[in-house]
């Protein structure tokens, strides 16, 4: 019996990867779903510490380095993976499952990475392959979108580069472990980190990328990127206060631009900045229980996050790529299932009591309050009515009730259903129970979810808010438009100042080129004149004038000469 | 014989609005059912999170639309030159 792994657990995902393309109907499907449970399994069979070490140049890299953090994360993205597959089964797309298994393995890479250097090639290899994710949806959207994304994690990719390669210079240690931001190496580190965040003001790339990816594409890259960045965040900055208020920031950043916007599937992208808002306060207030509370929060949030887009998916998919609450309406007659799973994820995500949102995401207000941050605090009660507002409430009722939009999708496959199920079983399991996530969690667990008091204040903020989304409809009315975002600066901004430079060189550029021309033009014409063929030096000189210049250099002679 | 589904029928739909009235203010008056162990001054007033969290989504609610007056853009704001 194996009882420890010596081996990246990654390298299984890897290895299915690249197996699917060779592979068709029965076969691919085993494959496709037994990759990630093996890999699972693997998780669970790396032991505390170091495992393996290559060496590189003249470091010592440690790929394989296990704790309850690293393996936390690792075992929620491969849980991600296989559920995400088994939604994906009857993707037309060959491309889409190799990219997200290969992107599922360089999150489980990142998890386990004990040195900067095999942590970066894993964040970069995520990059490659979530872009290749996007591009399976094989639109123009899809292709422009997936263009401007990788743009964004490349530079992202350079500037964490940049603060690794200062910081071995500064230490000439590789290990990646706690960091304090007190210079330049660090700052570019955590900046590196902030980008795949989606923080400020790197957030657009996220709500610009996702909805522009196939039904299920959009599933595999909710999960990945944004929460491997919380994994980085919680091992190297944790208590780093800069990140409470940027943390904040994409709260609310999440929640105004989720209720302005009108396509489904980008609501919830701006809840995904929203809720790992949430995740990167609890990392800057940094005590045990907000640090659980980030992890515990990451974890549930790839679940709820997972089943809403699966539900959006699904109606996507048998509507035949309706995407905007305008068009949508009504299906909870003819998706009743559907329907149910949207509620059981828009509830969690709300951390409705009895939902694993409720069980996670109430530590880190609780360690708010703890540490008396009463800003932080009411910055969250705030955010958690406004999560009810933007997704809890808005996402269901504008896609399956809000008008008879006429439509009359079925239900998805069996699979899609199945997986479904799976997600809003967790969703509402590990809120009922929430003791086996508690046990993984990177700290001891010293906290009581369910109390009188909590519950009863919660169902009032949420409930309430509920209330004021009713009240205020009139006010929500969606409108068929984009909203402007930082991504206006190198869409828009620079853009037209590139084409005006452009412009205004290819003037002076033409202008120059005439300019020389018309000299040219001139020299030629004079030089022709002296010089053409009628020109006073270009004419043949006759034998008489050669004779007669002769006889007057005789003549001179003569004069000089003579004595 | 009304096909209408049952959600779909007004006065259900009235009925509905009541339960959640009377849901509401039962809510309210659990407070009375236990001591609230509050952590700030405010958190420990009557009815706190009730109003607090339909005051800030009103809120929220109303500084998106503020927002959306300078911020929004038609769908092929980008796709246009």
């Amino acid at each position: 019996m194996i009882d420890t792994v010596a081996f990246p657990p990654a390298l299984i995902l890897f290895a299915g990867a690249f197996l699917l393309p060779f592979l068709g109907g029965i076969a691919r499907q085993a494959v496709a779903l037994a990759a990630p449970l093996l890999t699972l399994w693997a998780v669970w069979l790396v032991p505390d510490g170091n495992v393996m070490t290559l060496g590189f140049m003249e470091y010592t890299l440690t790929p394989v380095e296990g704790d309850r953090l690293s393996r936390l994360f690792a075992t929620i993205f491969t849980i991600m993976a296989f559920t995400g597959t088994l939604f994906s089964l009857g993707q037309g797309s060959k491309l889409e499952l190799p990219s997200a298994f290969v992107y599922a393995g360089g999150a489980v890479g990142v998890a386990f990475a004990g040195d900067m250097i095999t942590m970066f090639v894993f964040w970069e290899i995520m990059a490659v392959a979530s872009t290749a994710v996007i591009w399976s949806a094989g639109t123009d959207g899809a292709y422009k979108a997936s263009m401007r994304y990788i743009t964004m994690h490349l530079f992202g990719g350079v500037v964490l580069m940049a603060g690794i390669v200062g910081l071995v210079a500064q230490t000439g240690s590789i290990e990646f472990g706690p960091m304090k931001t007190d210079n330049v190496a660090t700052w570019l580190i955590l900046i590196g980190f902030l980008v795949n965040a989606g923080a400020p003001p790197f957030s657009s790339w996220l709500p610009d990328a996702y909805p522009e990816a196939s039904w299920s594409g959009t599933v595999f890259l909710s999960a990945f990127t944004t929460k491997t960045a919380v994994y980085v965040l919680l091992r190297g900055f944790p208590g780093t206060e800069i990140l409470i208020p940027i943390g904040s920031y994409m709260i609310f950043y999440g929640i105004i631009y989720a209720l302005l916007e009108n396509d489904m599937r980008r609501i919830l992208s701006y809840s995904i900045i929203n809720q790992v808002g949430f995740m990167v306060v609890g990392i800057g207030i940094g005590t045990e229980l907000t640090l659980n509370g980030a992890a515990a929060h990451a974890f549930t949030h790839i679940i709820y996050k997972a089943l809403l887009l699966m539900s959006a998916g699904s109606v996507l998919l048998m509507t035949g790529g309706v995407r905007r609450c305008t068009d949508l309406g009504g299906l909870f007659k003819c998706m009743p299932y559907t329907a149910l799973m949207g509620i059981i994820g828009a509830l969690a995500i709300s951390s409705f009591p009895f939902t694993s949102g409720f069980i996670s995401k109430s530590m880190i207000a609780q360690g708010a309050a703890n540490q008396h941050m009463f800003w932080v605090w009411m910055g969250l009660a705030a955010a958690s009515a406004g999560v009810f507002l933007h997704a809890g409430i808005k996402y269901p009722w504008y896609v399956f009730f809000q008008k008879d939009s006429g439509k009359r999708p079925s239900e998805p496959p069996l699979s899609m259903k199945i997986s479904m199920g799976i997600f809003a079983f967790l969703c509402i399991g590990l809120g009922v129970y929430p003791d086996p996530l508690y046990a993984i969690l990177p700290y001891p667990v010293d906290y009581v979810p369910y109390t009188t008091g909590h519950v009863v204040t919660m169902l009032q903020l949420l409930l309430f808010s509920g209330l004021a989304f009713f009240v205020m409809l009139p006010y929500m009315k969606r409108t068929l438009t984009i909203t402007l975002d930082f991504d206006w600066f190198y869409r828009k901004l620079f853009r037209l100042a590139a084409r005006e430079v452009v412009d205004r060189t290819s003037t002076a550029h033409t202008g120059a080129f005439e300019d020389a021309d018309k000299r040219l033009s001139q020299l030629i014409a004079r030089i022709f004149k002296t010089h053409g063929p009628h020109g006073l030096l270009a004419r043949t000189w006759p034998t008489g004038s050669m004779v007669l210049w002769a006889a007057a250099l005789l003549a001179l002679s003569l004069v000089f000469y003579y004595q | 014989m009304d096909d209408k589904h049952w959600l779909e029928r007004p006065e259900n739909i009235t009925k509905l609005w009541r339960g959640g009235w009377v849901l509401l203010a039962l809510l309210v008056l659990a407070e009375f059912t236990y001591h609230p162990h509050a952590y700030f001054v405010i958190d420990g007033w009557f009815a706190f999170n009730a109003l607090f969290g339909f005051l800030s989504c009103v809120a929220m609610v109303l500084g998106a639309k503020l927002l959306g007056v300078y911020l929004k853009r038609g769908e092929d704001y980008y796709d246009r030159d």
